[in-house]
């Protein structure tokens, strides 16, 4: 059982997907779905539904709640791409995938968008056949300490013995970490995820590494979590995004700026709550006009159509809807991820460029 | 004084049954002494846990500050860990289907009244409950398989599994026992191919290979696909099993069947098989065991049985951290299943002792 419980830690899939039988498949999957689908939207169109391929498992980016509905900020992505694309945040379909099965569920067409905190490398982008949208979250490895030790930073971490789980990238980036910087430390390693918080919570060490958003959910299991900081130091990069099948540009674009939009909307102000009021409607700025449509030109652009009575009309309402009914970047950052949350995550790299961070929307015009 | 008498005897006896059983010399004594001692220290911490120091009602932020079990956990997540992602509202569909399981099984029971009908009304069960997962009927809502989940979903797969493997590895068995060269062959090939991968691998092809095979436009099921993978496994392994049974019946009664005139269908359904499937009751039990607890490993492929649907419970930002609740849970749920088919299967043995063995 032990085995099949630790396929699912987040860094054993890269070294899963980096083995050879499964890259062969998705070569062979690329070559022969690629070119395959062009009319994704069309397709969702006929449907009538996104189907959204998550994790189900990770607290805050896609896990169920009591009643069985998806949570986090994956589900929430889907969930604007559907507002935008089909009009209503409800049509969509999530299928829980593992990481072993979710890029063939992508090539094979069984989901329309892989939404499941998926990093974006080269390889990825490639030999897979994936095209990566804008990143929705910046992750990467960070550390957790005890608040009484009063560290402040990853360099004043000297001579510590280091929690981290055997056998993944985590343990390979701590001690490039550490050498890079002329530090000493001592690596404590476990096998599971619960086994190295345990040992971390007994104080056989006094570091905790694994990828932060990692991190702010082991945290939450603590009886104090109030009296461990997460270190604001990132040593990897981990930026998680939706993926979307090679060869269909069209859907390609929707997504993309589905997904800038939310941002914008966040530079601009506007929220689900305001989007309606007179300070957003009649905005003086030609770029708010832009985004929630009431200068047309946007939708027929990246050729979104709804269907109004019998006839197609070109959906201009496409930003406007995604935000009104799931929110703009950070009311979706901090529903589910946010400093109110169990989670607790700073914004950090998931700022808006205006204040530190890499979110940023090209104009949406 | 007649009473004290009757008293101190009794006190007696039971000295006498301790010495002899509990403290019959050194050795003894002391084993006895160790097993009371781990029993202690087992039982009395794991009573505090789930009944002294436990939660029942609050959130989880209560939870964590308790030091026993977080039985609210369990009280909020239950209804998800059992019937996972099928829409709340037709809960009553699952529902239903499992009591109507529970009960066609416990009516089932009686020797007495298996026979042809009782077979139909099985058949019966199986598409009605079909129907009544999947909706689309009878102003019932459609519901995909996807939504399929929890404990619905381990109880179809493993008795669709266990089910349609038996007669399949019937088949395989006299196969593999039959003297045409090729279905020999094919038999052995097939026992020994799938008998030499694990079952996750198998499952990994039919959910991560075996939809790039397929030409553009065509998805198969996935549960479908699963199912199938789950029934190719296990029917290799019940062929083994039945071909021990075959293996137990001495020459003899192939010979006098033979001498009867009766050809090889009638010999085998009317001699052979009868006393073969007898001897090899707890060999069958026991692969229906490990494979009702294999079910679980369709997590790997995100089908959503009760441990994927555990382990989602667990994933709730809201209620992070109670993983030893749900754990603990899930093996009594399993317990309970594979305890009652285990007890079932020594009741049958009993019934159907041929005094052959």
């Amino acid at each position: 059982m032990k085995i099949v419980l630790n396929l699912e830690t987040v860094n054993m899939e890269q070294d899963l997907i980096n083995s050879k039988t499964l890259r062969i498949a998705a070569i062979v999957g690329s070559f022969v779905c690629s070119s395959a689908f062009s009319g994704t939207i069309d397709d969702i169109k006929k449907k009538g539904y996104i189907q959204c391929g998550v994790s189900g498992q990770v607290p805050g980016f896609s896990s169920p709640d009591s009643k069985g509905v998806m949570k986090g900020l994956d589900a929430d992505t889907c969930r604007a791409v559907a507002a935008a694309v089909l009009g209503d945040s409800k049509k969509v379909k999530f299928t829980q995938l593992s990481a072993q099965q979710r890029f063939t569920a992508l090539q094979s067409g069984e989901i329309d968008i892989l939404a499941r905190n998926t990093t974006h490398t080269l390889s990825r982008d490639t030999a897979l056949g994936l095209n990566f949208a804008p990143i929705t979250f910046y992750d990467g490895q960070g550390f957790m300490v005890r608040k009484k030790d009063g560290i402040k930073s990853g360099k004043e971490l000297d001579g510590a013995a280091v929690c981290v789980q055997q056998g993944t990238t985590t343990e390979r980036n701590i001690s490039d970490y550490f050498r890079k910087n002329g530090m000493k430390m001592k690596a404590v390693i476990f096998e599971s995820r619960d086994e190295t918080l345990k040992a971390y919570l007994s104080k056989r060490c006094d570091v905790y590494t694994t990828d932060a958003s990692g991190l702010a959910s082991e945290r939450t299991k603590l009886k104090d979590p109030q009296n461990h900081v997460i270190l604001p130091e990132r040593i990897s990069k981990e930026p998680l995004g939706p993926a979307v099948r090679h060869g269909d540009d069209q859907w390609f674009d929707a997504v993309k700026f589905t997904i800038y939009a939310l941002f914008a909307a966040e530079e601009m102000g506007i929220t689900a709550a305001n989007i309606d009021s007179d300070a957003i409607q009649k905005s003086t700025d030609p770029n708010v006009q832009k985004l929630i449509g009431n200068t047309v030109g946007n939708g027929k652009s990246l050729g979104l159509t709804l269907k109004e009575g019998k006839k197609e009309v070109s959906n201009e309402k496409w930003a406007y809807n995604a935000i009104k009914q799931v929110g703009n970047y950070a009311e979706i950052y901090e529903r589910n991820v946010g400093p109110n949350t169990p989670l607790r995550l700073d914004r950090g790299l998931n700022a808006l460029y205006t204040n530190g961070g890499l979110m940023y929307a090209p104009p949406i015009k | 004084m007649e009473e004290n008498k009757e008293e101190k005897s009794r006190i007696k006896i039971i000295l006498k049954w301790l010495k002899d059983n509990l403290f019959y010399n050194p050795l003894s004594s002391f084993i006895t002494i160790l097993i009371i001692y781990g029993i202690i220290n087992i039982l009395i911490p794991s009573y505090q846990w789930l009944f002294v120091d436990s939660l029942l009602n609050g959130d989880a932020e209560a939870c964590r500050k308790v030091e026993g079990a977080c039985l609210a956990f369990l009280k909020e997540k239950t209804r998800y860990i059992l019937l996972g992602m099928y829409p709340q509202d037709e809960h009553w569909r699952p529902v239903l289907n499992v009591f109507i399981y529970l009960a066609l099984l416990v009516f089932s029971r009686d020797r007495s009244r298996w026979g042809k009908k009782l077979l139909g009304l099985w058949f019966f069960f199986g598409v009605f409950s079909f129907f009544l997962m999947r909706g689309g009927i009878f102003g019932l809502e459609f519901v995909e398989t996807d939504k399929w989940s929890g404990l619905p979903l381990t109880l179809m797969l493993a008795t669709v599994a266990i089910t349609v493997s038996y007669p399949l590895g019937i088949l395989l068995a006299l196969g593999r026992r039959s003297k045409m060269g090729v279905v020999r062959l094919l038999s052995i090939g097939y026992i020994e191919l799938i008998r030499g991968v694990p079952l996750i691998s198998i499952l990994f092809m039919s959910s991560v290979m075996f939809p790039l095979f397929l030409p553009k436009g065509i998805v198969i099921n996935k549960l479908l696909r699963a199912q199938v993978a789950i029934i190719m496994f296990i029917s290799a392994y019940m062929a083994e099993v039945i071909r021990g049974g075959l293996q137990a019946i001495p020459n003899g009664q192939y010979e006098a069947s033979d001498s009867l005139g009766l050809n090889y269908f009638q010999k085998m359904r009317l001699v052979i098989l009868p006393q073969a499937l007898k001897i090899v009751i707890p060999p069958t039990v026991n692969t229906s065991i490990s494979m009702f607890k294999d079910t679980s490993l369709v997590m790997i492929i995100a089908l959503q049985d009760m441990m994927y649907t555990a382990k989602g419970a667990m994933s709730d930002p809201h209620w992070l951290g109670f993983s030893v609740e749900a754990y603990i849970f899930m093996a009594v749920l399993y317990f309970c299943f594979c305890f009652s088919l285990g007890k079932y299967s020594r009741r049958l043995e009993k019934e159907l002792d041929t005094g052959l063995a």
